[in-house]
This record gives structure tokens, C-alpha cells and sequence, in this order.
């Protein structure tokens, strides 16, 4: 183990606004992603209540309010 | 050996989160069946009971449904998979956004302590204020109440442990383990006390439902989340632990 790769700063140089909006991407992705399992009622995924009923025993074991 | 090397992109931690959640999803899933399916079926049974003796009184229709029961214990996985790999892309994040703070990258304990910190603030302080409930328990008139309340509660959660790890920062580290140990518990216990006073309370428990029931699946919804969470931070730990170890190989070998 040398020395150099040691002593390396964690702060990334460059690109950091770039993180900040791919940061900011991924969180809405997952954020509707936890949604859709989790309180979608057919309002956003248009799906009816299809994925509602198929992911109801989830929910409920999750602990989120179902019905 | 050194204990810091260069970061590795956010690419390479999101990767390593989605796949340690969705794995960890799998698993809380299969615990889930396991422990909480027979639990579910009982409710079921006690729900249509109901529906059946009254049938105004509105509660889901599980009968001519749009999902069959077998489709539904499937959709456990599903469910739990989607959450798991959700939670660990959002885990990963955080653990991006926090690592830039720190003044050295490891190889994952802090990953750890944060799945830590996400099981205690984002589902067990939302727990005790707001156990899981099976079917037959709720009712269906207050759930967008309950829903906005459930959310609230889990951000209060994780602004207690927020306050938990300031209260530990404030103390100096030259003081004893055990002061800044008890700064951490007291700023966690206080928001977590005045939150658990001030949101509303839902008793909808009808008086027939068999206590014995509500306690099982409660226990293994419970259990369920444990384990998710245990196994995001343990699968995550380790998959950056490798990552870790990879670069810091490939690190020597460009330096020699």
C-alpha cells in the first residue's frame, strides 16, 4: 500500500453541479419508485388499482397504511 | 494499511445500493412469507366474515378481486424487491451526499450505520406511533389521514436521530464516551417524545379482532422491515468493502 493513494482528498474536483442534478434525478426515480409500491392508488400509475391489489400483501408486511 | 482512498464515482455506490436493496428486498420478502403470510390469511378470513355478515360496510372486496390471493403472495416479492432496491438507491445517495462531509472514505462501516440510523428513525420510531396493521384493521375512511400522518411520523423519526447524532457532535469529542452517548439519546428521546405527543392517534382496532392475530402480524411486519434493513446495510457494507479493496489495488499498482 503506498502512500499516494492514501493521502487522495475525497472532495471531487469538478462536476459538481452535475452530481447535484444526477443526485437530484436518482432521489425523484426512487422516491416515486417507494411511491408506487408503497401508496399508489392508480392516481399516478394509471394502472387502476392493478397494482395496488398486486402489491397489497407487500404493504401491509411493510407497515404502511394500505385501507 | 491505509484507511482512505479516492472515492469511487456516485455511479459505482448507487449500483452497489440498488442491487444490495433489491437482494435484501428478496430476502425481507421471503421472511415476510414465512412469518406474515398465515398472518394475513387469518385477517383475510376475519375481513370476509365480516363483509359477509354486513355487507354495507364498504370493506375491501377481496372476492371477485382484481388480483387473486396466490397473485398477491406473489406480489409480496415483487413489493418488497421494488422497496428494498428503492431504499438501498436512497441509502447509497445519502451515503454519496454524507461521504463528501467526511475527511476520509472507508470501506462501508459508515454505510452501515446509516442503514443503522434509516431502521430506527424511518421505521421504528414510525412503528410505535404507528404499528402495521392487517386487513380487517382500519378504517378505509380515515387512510388518507393515516397515510399523510404515517409520513409525517417517518420524517420525524429521521429528524430524531438527526438530532441524536447533533446532540453527539455538540458534546466535545475530549469528553467521556458515555456524555456523548447520553447527548445523542437525549436529543434522539426529545423529538421523538414531543412527536410521538403531537400527531394524532388512530385506535380503529375493531373490539372482536383477535389480540393474539394483531400482535403476530404486527411482530412480523415488524421483522419483515428488520430484515430489509439489516440486509441493505450488511450486502451494502460488503459490496462497498470490495469496491473498496479493488480500487485500492488497482491504486497500488498504478503507484509502483
Amino acid at each position: 500500500m503506498s502512500s499516494s493513494a492514501s493521502t487522495q482528498p475525497v472532495v471531487h474536483p469538478a462536476g459538481t453541479a452535475r452530481l447535484l442534478w444526477t443526485v437530484l434525478a436518482t432521489v425523484a426515480v426512487l422516491t416515486l419508485l417507494a411511491y408506487l409500491v408503497a401508496f399508489d392508488q392508480g392516481a399516478v400509475s394509471r394502472s387502476g388499482t392493478y397494482l395496488h391489489e398486486l402489491m397489497h400483501d407487500g404493504r401491509h408486511l411493510l407497515g404502511v397504511p394500505c385501507h | 494499511m491505509p484507511l482512505t482512498t479516492t472515492a469511487p464515482p456516485f455511479f459505482a455506490v448507487l449500483v452497489r445500493g440498488l442491487l444490495a436493496g433489491l437482494v435484501a428486498g428478496l430476502l425481507a420478502g421471503t421472511f415476510a412469507y414465512v412469518a406474515g403470510e398465515p398472518r394475513v390469511e387469518a385477517a383475510i378470513a376475519i375481513e370476509e366474515a365480516a363483509t359477509h355478515a354486513e355487507p354495507a360496510a364498504g370493506a375491501h372486496d377481496h372476492e371477485d378481486a382484481l388480483v387473486s390471493r396466490s397473485g398477491q403472495r406473489g406480489g409480496l416479492f415483487l413489493a418488497t424487491g421494488l422497496f428494498g432496491a428503492a431504499m438501498g438507491g436512497l441509502l447509497a445517495t445519502a451515503y454519496v451526499l454524507l461521504s463528501r462531509r467526511r475527511r476520509s472514505y472507508d470501506d462501508g462501516r459508515s454505510g452501515l450505520s446509516l442503514a443503522g440510523a434509516a431502521l430506527l428513525g424511518a421505521v421504528i420510531v414510525p412503528f410505535l406511533k404507528y404499528p402495521a396493521n392487517p386487513p380487517a384493521v382500519g378504517d378505509p375512511a380515515t387512510i388518507n389521514q393515516r397515510t399523510v400522518t404515517y409520513l409525517l411520523m417517518v420524517v420525524l423519526g429521521l429528524v430524531a436521530v438527526w438530532a441524536g447524532s447533533l446532540g453527539y457532535r455538540s458534546v466535545g469529542a475530549q469528553a467521556p464516551a458515555w456524555q456523548r452517548a447520553a447527548a445523542a439519546v437525549g436529543g434522539f428521546l426529545l423529538v421523538a417524545a414531543v412527536s410521538y405527543v403531537v400527531m394524532p392517534s388512530f385506535q380503529e382496532v375493531p373490539a372482536n379482532f383477535p389480540a393474539a392475530l394483531l400482535w403476530d402480524f404486527r411482530l412480523a411486519s415488524l421483522g419483515t422491515q428488520v430484515v430489509l434493513w439489516t440486509g441493505i446495510g450488511l450486502l451494502f457494507a460488503a459490496l462497498m468493502h470490495r469496491e473498496w479493496r479493488r480500487r485500492s489495488g488497482t491504486d497500488a499498482l498504478r503507484s509502483t
